[in-house]
C-alpha cells in the first residue's frame, strides 16, 4: 500500500498539464485566424504537440497500470471519492479521444500529419469533406468538455488544499515543495 | 533514293498506329498537381479546361497540343485554400483567369516516350517548359500522360507573405492526362 505518487507519475502529470494548456491555448487562438503562412505553421505545431500528447498518454496509461496511486484519504466522503474517480476517468478518456478525433479530422480533411516534418503519420480515413467538418465539430466539442473537466479538476484540487486542508494537492507536488508545506 | 522512298512508304503502311488523335475527351482527361506544405504532400486539380490536340504517332514532329486551364476551377485541397489561391497574391484569377500551354515541338524519345517543348503562360508571365510524356493507345483512343515540375516562384504564384518557400514549397508537380479519340 503506497502513500505517495512516484516522481515519474508527478512528472508525467505536470508535463501533460503543460502540453494540454499549450494545446488548448494554441487551438483556440489558431482556429479563428484568416489563412496565412503563420496560420499553417501554428496548425502544424498544434498537430505535432497533439501527437506528442497522445504518445505521452500511452506512457501515462502504462505507468498508471503498473503503479497504483495513493488511496484517497479516509476522511473524504464516499460520494466525493466517487466523483474524483469519475473526473479522473473523464480526463483519461478525453486525453485519448481528443487527439484521436484530431487525427481522424485531419485525415478526413486531407491534411496528413508529418511529425515535426519528418515522420509521416498515416491517415486514418480517406478524404471526405463532410465527414471532416463533422469531426472538426467533434474535436471542438470534446475540447469544450476538457476545459470544463479541467476547471473541475483544478477547482477540486484547490478546494482540497484550502478548504479541506488535506494533502491531496501537496502529494502531486515535487518532494521539496511538500517538505516546505 | 527510290529504295529509301519505298522503304519509307512500307514503314508508314506497316505503322498500324498512323492515326490522327485530335478529339479530346474532357471527361477522361485531367490536370492534377501536387505540392508540399510544411513537409506534407497536398494534392489538387483543375476541374475545367479546354484543349486541342493533334497527334499522329507516325508524324510526332508535327504534333500540336494546346490547353487552356480555367484557374477558378481549382481544387487546392480545401475551400479555404481555393479562396486564397484565387486572390491577388496567388493566381489573381480575376485578372488572369486562364493558364495556357502551347506546344512548340514534340520530340520522340523512343518507344512510347516523347518530349514536348512548349510555353506556359500564367498570371501574365510566360516560361518555356519541357514536358516528358508517354503516349499509349486504348482501342480507338490515345492517352497522353505528361508530368513536369513547375516552380511557382517563376510565375509569382504566392507573393508577399507566401513568397518564401518554407511553408508552401516552390516545386509543384503537374500531371496532365489528355485522352483523345482518333478520327
Amino acid at each position: 500500500m503506497n502513500t505517495a505518487y512516484t516522481p515519474i507519475a508527478k512528472a508525467l502529470h505536470w508535463l501533460m498539464a503543460a502540453l494540454l494548456l499549450g494545446l488548448l491555448g494554441l487551438g483556440l487562438y489558431m482556429s479563428d485566424l484568416p489563412l496565412s503562412p503563420a496560420k499553417l505553421q501554428l496548425y502544424a505545431w498544434h498537430k505535432w504537440a497533439g501527437v506528442t500528447a497522445f504518445l505521452l498518454l500511452a506512457l501515462r496509461l502504462f505507468w498508471r497500470a503498473t503503479h497504483r496511486p495513493p488511496a484517497l484519504p479516509a476522511s473524504m466522503p464516499k460520494a466525493m471519492q466517487y466523483a474524483a474517480h469519475l473526473g479522473h476517468l473523464a480526463l483519461y478518456g478525453l486525453m485519448l479521444a481528443i487527439p484521436l478525433s484530431g487525427w481522424l479530422m485531419s485525415s478526413a480533411k486531407g491534411f496528413q500529419t508529418v511529425y515535426f516534418g519528418v515522420l509521416p503519420i498515416p491517415d486514418l480515413l480517406g478524404k471526405n469533406p463532410d465527414l471532416g467538418e463533422w469531426l472538426a465539430e467533434l474535436h471542438e466539442a470534446l475540447n469544450l468538455l476538457l476545459m470544463l473537466t479541467l476547471a473541475g479538476h483544478v477547482g477540486a484540487a484547490l478546494k482540497h488544499h484550502f478548504i479541506d486542508q488535506d494533502d491531496i494537492l501537496r502529494r502531486m507536488l515535487p518532494k521539496s515543495s511538500r517538505d516546505q508545506a | 533514293m527510290k529504295t529509301l522512298t519505298l522503304l519509307a512508304a512500307l514503314l508508314s503502311a506497316a505503322y498500324a498506329q498512323a492515326a490522327e488523335y485530335s478529339q479530346v475527351n474532357p471527361a477522361q482527361s485531367a490536370i492534377q498537381f501536387s505540392y508540399q506544405q510544411m513537409g506534407v504532400k497536398m494534392d489538387g486539380k483543375f476541374k475545367k479546361f479546354t484543349s486541342q490536340l493533334s497527334f499522329d504517332p507516325a508524324k510526332p514532329a508535327s504534333a500540336k497540343a494546346v490547353f487552356d486551364v480555367e484557374l477558378a476551377s481549382v481544387d487546392a485541397g480545401s475551400s479555404d485554400a481555393n479562396q486564397e489561391v484565387a486572390g491577388k497574391a496567388w493566381f489573381n484569377s480575376k485578372t488572369f483567369p486562364t493558364a495556357r500551354f502551347v506546344s512548340t515541338a514534340v520530340k520522340p524519345l523512343g518507344g512510347n516516350r516523347y518530349e514536348v517543348a512548349g510555353q506556359l503562360s500564367i498570371k501574365g508571365q510566360t516560361r518555356d517548359v519541357l514536358v516528358p510524356a508517354t503516349f499509349t493507345t486504348q482501342g480507338n483512343a490515345g492517352v497522353f500522360d505528361g508530368t513536369f515540375t513547375l516552380r511557382r516562384g517563376d510565375f509569382s504564384i504566392g507573393e508577399g507573405a507566401w513568397a518564401k518557400f518554407d511553408i508552401v514549397a516552390n516545386d509543384v508537380q503537374v500531371r496532365v492526362r489528355l485522352h483523345a479519340s482518333s478520327k
